[in-house]
């Protein structure tokens, strides 16, 4: 079948302004749109930028935005998205460095302040073993642990759009992973952090993150189960 | 060009599980240290590990280091060196601990310890029945080790150039001076001048057609080391896994097999059970790829296509696992639902249902062996450091550790889970020994013409004035690989790959890039890693070419017999001045575990 695609062009060194560009090429409908972007550049316009790695969807490096939605553009396939006509641009609410390529720098920026890491400094077991942990316990957390940092949902909040002080809903994910981890003892920090001006309070609960994020993480819930933490002070 | 310098005790570069490992215990120790990564580090592809790390925690049923040792001697087909084979097994359970105790999310026991799953070749010493010693975190043990050990390195400041991509290695007086690496964001050339530096630069699966490796695994560490006159060690040992999604080659984890999986022919035949008797479908990868692809030449493939079924429907692998007798720890009949292999194998579910449209609970999936890890690479001893010759002549100041080393603990296979746990082992191993090497020593000095190399490589490749597209060079390169150099060799194949690669190494001379600019030229920098690539595809196929035995993922047609008469040694090749590859040999190093033949 042949798809068209029309992608956002902008090289600062030298353009004054972005631009679209439209390619039309010979496609599967299995082919993923990454693999469009790999064909753009190989055989039409090799200046075409845009990152990648993994091609299957658990790297993060390939978020973008198809048709108007963020999507990892390595876990959509021409057939899913029920048209030929394919319009690529880069995420919104970072700035643009070239072509489909952003600053993530911000993101990774909100990401560090909320104390993304374990945190306990009681000695592990004596015997030097594993902490205990139930099933239970480790399911409380597994959905936040599936993030890849891709910066889908983040640059598809509409708060984050408005107001780059935000932590953006990837910092609560990762957040939420440790709040919610038996063996952590981190929490009350990370809640005070989230608990000021661009924490969680901000979310305005408009599930454009949770609807866009490609490892299906319950992001909404999980914010709002943060909230509740902060709210009345307890883990349950 | 623009040109920046900074001055560090260590540089370590890539930020995989190795390279972070390695940066964490460098950091530690007081180097000044700094970590170069071409990708942002959670982008590595240790994040793609999906099944698990192996160690002898022994939670769920009787194991030991020293059965994980001999299974590794075993499933390296006695390639591998049984001093440091038995060094990593013995540090596995100490070191999965410590991941543990850096907050890694294992699955856990009912009664809350680290979660373990049976995976190929691996065994019960004294049964010969598959062991439960894979730790994992469902389904995607890789992202979660590589998260861990990012969250630590924030926590414990370490300092990161990230989408800096290194091009050179600086050695004066045989001794490391510094790297030449390049700022992606800008096109700037940085000289890092430093006393010691880690490779940790992963594989290169991007040499074959189907692949489980992402696209930047490129292999450039160990093409970098290569052309600075460093030997690569074992080139011809590359593994292809059983099981790719058909055509995207897109892994499929042996977990899948391990919670009871099997693979079927178009007869309906559970055809490893004809291979290897013993454990089926959990015999070491080089067997069972080897079994697939002889399937699909006899005809066997499914609807006569070059693939088989991996089927994980709970009804397939309820009967299976009653016609094996296999239990639960608890001693009851092992007998799964959906609902739990989903919750053990969710990401497998994920990509089947993205990729292919089919739900794996109802259907099955259709799988082919994909390009999938490097046994060989850079040669290094336990301490990590990088050895200059066949006599173990270590480089002073450079270490190498993970997918691009060769210590060697994977011989001439690997068994799956052995990576994940090579990679913390050996990046510590790296981290202490760079860091405690270069407190000790002084800086030398950085010569003026240090990026030179480097810039004119870039500058040849921007300025060619040819017209071919680096896309079919690398395609072509790609298919010779996938056809000739894969699971199956002989000296006909070889030769004509050799004779295509060398062809291809001329066109590469004459490329045409659209790219000139700086900023983010990613193309050019695409056409730098054809180079590398090409590099390895030629010491691969030379390699493979001279060892005239099949062992482990190595399968000459015309020599079909293992030699260990003639071939129990390992290959060191060279990039000589005028070009040419030249192969010495070293011994294996044997221990405990005389070779013995191998059969699953
Ligand atoms: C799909 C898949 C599943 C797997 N599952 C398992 C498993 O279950 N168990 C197991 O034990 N093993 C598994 N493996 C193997 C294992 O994951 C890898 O071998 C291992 O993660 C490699 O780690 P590494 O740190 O050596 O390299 P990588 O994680 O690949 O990291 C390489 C790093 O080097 C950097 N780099 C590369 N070149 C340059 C350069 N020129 N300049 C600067 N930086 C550079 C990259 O940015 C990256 O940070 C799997 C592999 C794959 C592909
Ligand atoms: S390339 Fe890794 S997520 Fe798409």
């Amino acid at each position: 079948m042949q798809v068209t695609l029309k992608i956002f062009r902008y090289n600062p060194e030298k353009d004054s302004a972005p631009h679209y560009e439209t390619y039309t090429l010979e496609a599967e409908p299995t082919d993923r749109v990454l693999d469009l972007l790999e064909k753009v550049k190989s055989y039409h316009d090799g200046t075409l930028a845009f990152r990648r790695s993994c091609a299957h969807g658990v790297c993060g490096s390939d978020a973008m935005r198809i048709n108007g939605v963020n999507r990892l553009a390595c876990k959509v396939l021409v057939k899913d998205l029920g048209t030929t006509n394919i319009t690529i641009e880069p995420l919104l609410g970072l700035k643009v460095v070239k072509d489909l390529i952003v600053d993530m720098e911000p993101f990774f920026e909100n990401y560090r302040k909320v104390l993304p890491y374990f945190i306990n400094d009681e000695p592990p077991p004596p015997d030097g073993r594993e902490r205990l942990q139930t099933p239970e316990e480790r399911e409380r957390f597994d959905d936040t642990t599936k993030c890849i940092l891709c910066g889908v949902c983040t640059t598809s909040c509409p708060t984050f759009w408005a107001d780059g002080q935000y932590f953006g809903p990837a910092a609560i994910v990762n957040a939420h992973r440790f709040i919610f981890d038996s063996r952590d003892r981190g929490a009350q920090q990370r809640l005070e952090i989230l608990a000021q001006d661009s924490g969680v309070f901000r979310c305005r609960t408009a599930f454009s993150c949770t609807e866009a994020c490609p490892r299906e993480i319950q992001i909404t819930k999980a914010i709002a189960e943060v909230k509740r933490a902060i709210l009345t002070g307890r883990l349950d | 060009m623009t040109m920046q310098r900074h001055q560090y005790d260590v540089v370590i570069v890539g930020a995989g599980g190795a390279g972070l490992m390695a940066a964490l215990y460098a950091t530690k120790k007081g180097a000044k240290t700094a970590v170069l990564s071409k990708l942002y580090p959670t982008r590595s592809h240790t994040g793609a590990a999906q099944g698990g790390i192996g160690a002898a925690l022994g939670n769920l049923e009787e194991d030991h280091p020293e059965w994980h040792t001999f299974d590794t001697v075993k499933g390296s087909d006695y390639l591998g060196d049984q001093d440091a084979i038995e060094f990593m097994c013995y540090q596995a359970p100490a070191i999965v601990y410590e991941l543990e105790h850096m907050g890694l999310p294992f699955s856990r026991t009912p009664d809350g310890r680290i979660a373990q799953r049976p995976f190929g070749g691996h065994t019960n010493n004294r049964t010969g029945k598959p062991v439960r010693r894979a730790c994992y975190a469902a389904d995607r043990t890789g992202h979660m080790i590589l998260q861990t050990l990012y969250q630590q390195s924030i926590k414990h400041n370490v300092t990161f150039f990230n989408e800096f991509q290194v091009l050179d290695l600086i050695l004066v007086n045989g001794k490391v001076a510094g790297v030449v690496a390049i700022d992606i964001a800008t096109g700037t050339i940085h000289v890092f001048h430093t006393k010691a530096v880690v490779f940790a630069t992963g594989g290169w699966g991007r040499l074959w057609e189907i692949t489980s490796n992402a696209y930047t695994l490129t292999g450039d560490g160990a093409a970098i080391l290569f052309r600075r006159g460093l030997p690569l060690e074992d080139m011809e040992f590359y593994q292809f896994h059983p099981t790719g999604i058909y055509k995207l080659g897109i892994l499929i984890t042996e977990g899948v097999r391990g919670e009871g999986g099997v693979l079927i022919n178009d007869k309906g035949e559970r055809f490893m059970e004809r291979y290897a008797p013993t454990v089926k479908d959990l015999a070491s990868r080089d067997v069972v790829s080897r079994a697939i692809y002889i399937e699909i030449k006899e005809g066997r493939g499914i609807n006569g296509q070059r693939y088989v079924y991996l089927d994980v429907r709970p009804e397939t692998v309820n009967k299976y696992a009653a016609i094996d007798g296999r239990t639960r720890p608890d001693g009851s009949p092992y007998v799964v639902t959906a609902e739990e292999l989903l919750q053990k194998l969710p990401d497998i579910i994920d990509f089947s249902r993205t990729y292919l449209g089919i739900d794996p609970m109802a259907e099955p999936i259709p799988v082919q062996p994909t390009a999938h890890y490097a046994m060989g690479g850079i040669p290094t001893n336990i301490k990590a450091e990088v050895l200059a010759d066949e006599k173990g002549t270590v480089v002073p100041g450079l270490y190498a550790a993970g997918e691009t080393a060769c210590v060697s603990v994977h011989g001439a296979n690997r068994l799956g889970t052995n990576s994940l746990l090579d990679i913390v082992v050996f990046g510590k191993q790296a981290g202490i020994h760079a860091a405690e090497y270069a407190l000790g020593t002084d800086f030398e000095p950085l010569p003026k013409d240090a990026a030179d190399f480097a810039i004119s490589q870039l500058e040849t490749l921007r300025n060619s004035k040819g017209s071919e597209r680096i896309a079919d060079i690398a395609n072509e390169m790609k298919r010779v690989m996938m056809d000739h150099v894969g699971v199956f060799r002989t000296e006909e194949g070889l030769t004509e790959a050799l004779n295509t690669i060398r062809e291809l190494k001329e066109r590469y001379k004459h490329i045409h890039l659209d790219d000139r600019g700086k900023i983010f030229n990613t193309e050019l920098l695409s056409a730098w890693e054809l180079g590398n690539l090409l590099d390895l595809a030629e010491v691969t196929t030379v390699s493979a070419l001279a060892r005239t035995e099949s062992r482990g993922a190595h399968w000459r047609e015309d020599y079909p017999k293992r030699d260990d008469k003639n071939w129990l040694k390992h290959t060191l090749a060279w990039k000589r001045e005028n070009g040419e590859i030249e192969l010495r040999y070293k011994p294996v190093v044997i221990t405990k575990y005389p070779p013995k033949e191998r059969v699953y």
